[in-house]
């Protein structure tokens, strides 16, 4: 065990903690003002659900004894054995309750981020029902496929810190509920004008802090490689806020302030899978990129007619897995992608792209058909009219 | 004694106000307000999806003035809310019945 890598990963635990109620304000100042409790509570009570899923199945599904490639055993249900020291730990140097804790961070966010799709109309039981089997059901085995040493990981799949796991399968997952819930009700006569931007961009910047956290946290070590992460994360976001700004001024005439916002977030979704195996000049080359490709990706919603109120599928689904790929191209740093001779990792990351997105589809299909017919998913449209924040919650965001 | 209502552009909130009260007003009341005219709206875009927003913020002065004052307040509210370009607002005057004070009971001129 490595004292000064315990300390780091706490710490960086505690920052990625801190991305969950970041994501609540990102998306809570995008929605009109009589949704905006709901929005931030569809993330921030996250935090709360996930937590004690994850303690009680959801880490031992993940990373207990592999069971075929495919999901992991019940050795550490309700964290027997995760203790302070490092025995069983997947991380030798960390204690197996830090590995656990920095671990449960990204089990809380992932299904926070899908809640961008299906915003201002869904009911918050059926929501707390859905995300608590999706975590069971396609978070877990997308955790132990990637690292928990399951097939993605054996395949010698790259991802680095959660382009699959964390952003393909929330984007694949956002994309099947936006269609299946429908669009919102006035969706095309009513303006939908996001009520709190100065909120979003604050919400932006801390998951930009916290992100550090996240990439960086995810060498699992205090060492250069955690250096390397921290850096490419930041240039990746950096490069990825000015092209997407530069994309809508040419395409849109002005650069916005959403739209540096959106960019950044883009650019951390993009380095995500990449951050510890490409060098930080193609982290800029990644960002820049990303940046132009998911201001594409939000568009995509206009031309299929899909009502994905804050572009889950735009940023996340699109920058995983544009993210996944140019992982397979741009590595250099402990791997090699093809510009390092071996075009064998493209093929490979195609292939965890296609499983992602199918896996992830279609497993949220069913999950969410069976909450639906059960509990009921969709606010009425009257409940809509009033806003969720009264009609769910019993109270509003702002008093006159 | 006449109410003046007068609708004018946000900015010219504190011309205005200096405005009446040289012109012997002695309270108003402000509210934001939205609408729309001859100005028409603006477009907004966010993340490439373009709203056409029609009612365009304005800031609405109420003030009750005796009769003799009239004239004059309107004539200094024009001008002090003037630019010459679209948009520039209104002011309507109209006839008022009666007016209280709350603390003291007076009514008519005494309580304006």
């Amino acid at each position: 065990m490595n004292v000064a890598d315990n300390a780091f990963i706490l710490i960086c635990a505690a920052l990625v903690m801190f991305m969950t109620p970041g994501l609540a304000l990102f998306y809570g100042g995008l929605v009109r003002s009589k949704n905006v409790l709901a929005t931030i509570m569809q993330s921030f009570i996250m935090l709360g659900l996930m937590s004690v899923l994850w303690a009680v199945i959801g880490y031992t599904l993940s990373f207990g004894h592999d069971i075929g490639g495919i999901i992991g055993g019940l050795d550490f249900a309700f964290l027997n054995g995760v203790g302070m020291d490092n025995v069983g730990s997947p991380a030798e140097n960390l204690p197996h309750m830090t590995f656990m804790i920095f671990q449960c961070m990204f089990a809380v966010i992932t299904p926070a981020l899908i809640s961008g799709a299906f915003a201002e109309r869904m009911k918050f039981g059926g929501f707390m029902v859905f995300s608590a089997l999706w975590l069971i059901l396609v978070y877990a085995p997308m955790c132990h496929w990637v690292w928990g040493g399951g097939w993605m990981g054996q395949m010698g799949a790259l991802d680095f810190a959660g382009g699959a796991v964390v952003h393909m399968s929330s984007g694949a997952a956002a994309l099947c509920c936006a269609i299946l819930i429908g669009k919102r009700k006035g969706h095309g006569s009513t303006a939908f004008i996001p009520h709190n931007l100065p909120m979003t961009i604050l919400g932006a910047a801390i998951l930009w802090f916290g992100w550090f956290g996240f990439n960086a946290g995810s060498a699992l070590a205090a060492d250069g490689l955690a250096a390397n992460a921290f850096v490419t994360t930041h240039m990746a976001a950096a490069a990825a806020a000015l092209s997407w700004i530069v994309a809508e001024w040419v395409h849109g005439g002005k650069a916005t302030t959403l739209g540096a916002a959106s960019g950044a977030v883009a650019g951390l979704v993009a380095i995500t899978p990449a951050a510890g195996f490409i060098t930080p000049m193609w982290a800029i080359v990644l960002g820049l990129a990303a940046g132009v490709v998911c201001y594409g990706g939000i568009m995509l919603k206009n031309r299929f007619g899909y009502d994905d109120a804050l572009d889950v599928v735009g940023i996340h689904g699109v920058g995983g897995t544009f993210g996944a790929l140019a992982t397979g191209v741009l590595a250099t740093v402990g791997a090699e992608g093809l510009i390092a001779g071996n075009a064998h990792q493209v093929w490979v990351q195609f292939v965890s792209v296609v499983a992602t997105w199918g896996f992830c589809f279609a497993m949220t299909f069913v999950i969410f058909k069976a909450v639906d017919a059960t509990i009921g998913l969709r606010a009425t449209d009257e409940e809509q009219d009033r806003g969720m924040d009264v009609s769910e919650h019993s109270e509003t965001g702002y008093q006159m | 004694m006449k109410k003046i209502e007068i609708i004018t552009r946000t900015f010219k909130l504190d011309d205005v106000k200096t405005a009446l009260a040289g012109a012997g007003v002695k309270g108003m009341t402000v509210a934001e307000v939205k609408g729309f005219g001859r100005q028409g709206g603006h477009k907004e875009v966010y993340r490439g999806a373009e709203y056409q927003v029609d009612f365009v913020p304005k800031i609405k002065i109420d003030v009750v003035v005796e009769d003799g004052l009239a004239g004059q307040v309107v004539e200094a509210a024009r001008k002090a809310a003037h630019t010459g370009q679209v948009g520039d607002g209104k002011i309507f005057v109209s006839p008022v019945e009666e007016v209280v004070r709350i603390r003291t009971g007076e009514t008519g001129d005494d309580a304006v």
